[in-house]
């Protein structure tokens, strides 16, 4: 066990955990900020993205010991700035979500490509948010809501 | 003659005859390479070069590959502009700077893939000849402009050249396989072949 000191959406959290554990989990249940979500484990489906140091992150592969003094942000944490706020807002005009499991990540990916790219193609939305799953297929709503939010954005 | 100067000239030949040898031995220690022996050093690098914990990342395609068996990388990776994924689905998303041993993720420095230029590879994932790779490795319009001594370089220094050798664990917790040369293996065979001109077979 070693002791890590986290900066999670701006708040310094200390914790003790065996260093091979993923971040995922040091959120779930060591700090219990539950928003992120566990989905394969893999880094298959999205469900457990995160930012680090401003990356959209896997935190179901990251192990805390890799994590640094990088800035973490979570879905707990990422209506705090213009962008993270116009993609919450724009994920409730287009009532994207069905069962909402996979939706975190989603909304995280989302923020992560449009701090990116503020006005992304089709093209763009397809491979920069083909990574993250949803087993409701909500993909026509979300590819919406990014569109929405980028417009609120410009 | 009187034993001291017996002595003093046995002292003197052998000083000689061991000046004579070091240096007969330096000459052709600093002799460079014949081509034969380049093209030899230059297979030993091709077999590196071409092995899965090198190429799979020196595609001609949109994506990168996986595994031993080189399928193309799971979970919808792209390639991106700069080699490093788009935004959302970067190569660090997943790969650290470091290898991820509790779960399976390889990682280095600036994990990315090699431009387009350096491909390896055709279009359907077949590895290019030893010819085709040593003539792209060797052009400097494609190499971003390296020499011999910036190829040497590379093969040294570059963080996600010195993972191949390095490469950890899947998460299953079996190694990945190594390339058939050691590092040091594969930086003097380097040495060799750009010692010798880098001849192309």
């Amino acid at each position: 066990m070693e002791s890590y000191t986290l900066t999670i959406n701006g708040q310094s959290k200390q914790v003790t955990v065996d260093p091979s554990t993923p971040l995922l989990w040091v959120l779930r249940e060591e700090l219990k900020m539950t928003g992120t979500k566990f989905g394969c484990g893999i880094s298959a489906c999205g469900a457990c993205t995160v930012h680090v140091a401003g990356i959209a992150t896997r935190s179901c592969v990251l192990p805390v010991s890799l994590v640094g003094d990088r800035p973490i942000v979570t879905i707990e944490g990422i209506g705090q700035d213009a962008v993270g706020r116009a993609v919450q807002d724009a994920w409730v005009s287009e009532d994207v979500v069905q069962c909402g499991y996979c939706q975190s990540g989603q909304i995280m990916a989302a923020v992560a490509l449009l701090k990116s790219i503020r006005k992304p193609t089709d093209s763009n939305i397809e491979q920069s948010m083909g990574g993250n799953l949803c087993r409701c297929g909500t993909y026509i709503r979300i590819r919406q809501a990014i569109k929405t939010a980028s417009q609120k954005l410009l | 003659m009187p034993y001291r100067r017996t002595r003093r000239l046995h002292r003197t030949l052998l000083f000689i005859a061991s000046v004579t040898i070091i240096s007969h031995a330096a000459a052709q220690n600093s002799a460079p390479p014949t081509r034969g022996s380049g093209l030899a050093a230059w297979q030993q690098v091709y077999s590196v070069l071409t092995h899965p914990r090198c190429i799979n990342c020196h595609t001609a395609t949109n994506y990168p590959q996986q595994g031993d068996d080189r399928h193309r990388h799971l979970f919808n990776v792209v390639r991106g502009p700069g080699g490093k994924g788009v935004p959302a689905l970067n190569c660090a998303t997943c790969h650290q700077d470091a290898n991820a041993e509790s779960t399976g993720v390889p990682g280095a420095h600036n994990w990315h893939l090699a431009p387009l230029s350096m491909k390896w590879q055709d279009t359907n994932d077949n590895i290019l000849s030893s010819t085709q790779v040593c003539q792209s490795l060797t052009d400097r319009s494609k190499n971003d402009n390296l020499n011999g001594s910036g190829i040497l370089r590379h093969h040294q220094q570059e963080p996600l050249v010195l993972w191949a050798f390095q490469p950890g664990h899947r998460r299953d917790g079996t190694a990945r396989s190594l390339p058939p040369l050691t590092h040091d293996e594969f930086v003097a065979a380097t040495k060799t072949w750009v010692a010798a001109g880098m001849p192309c077979p």
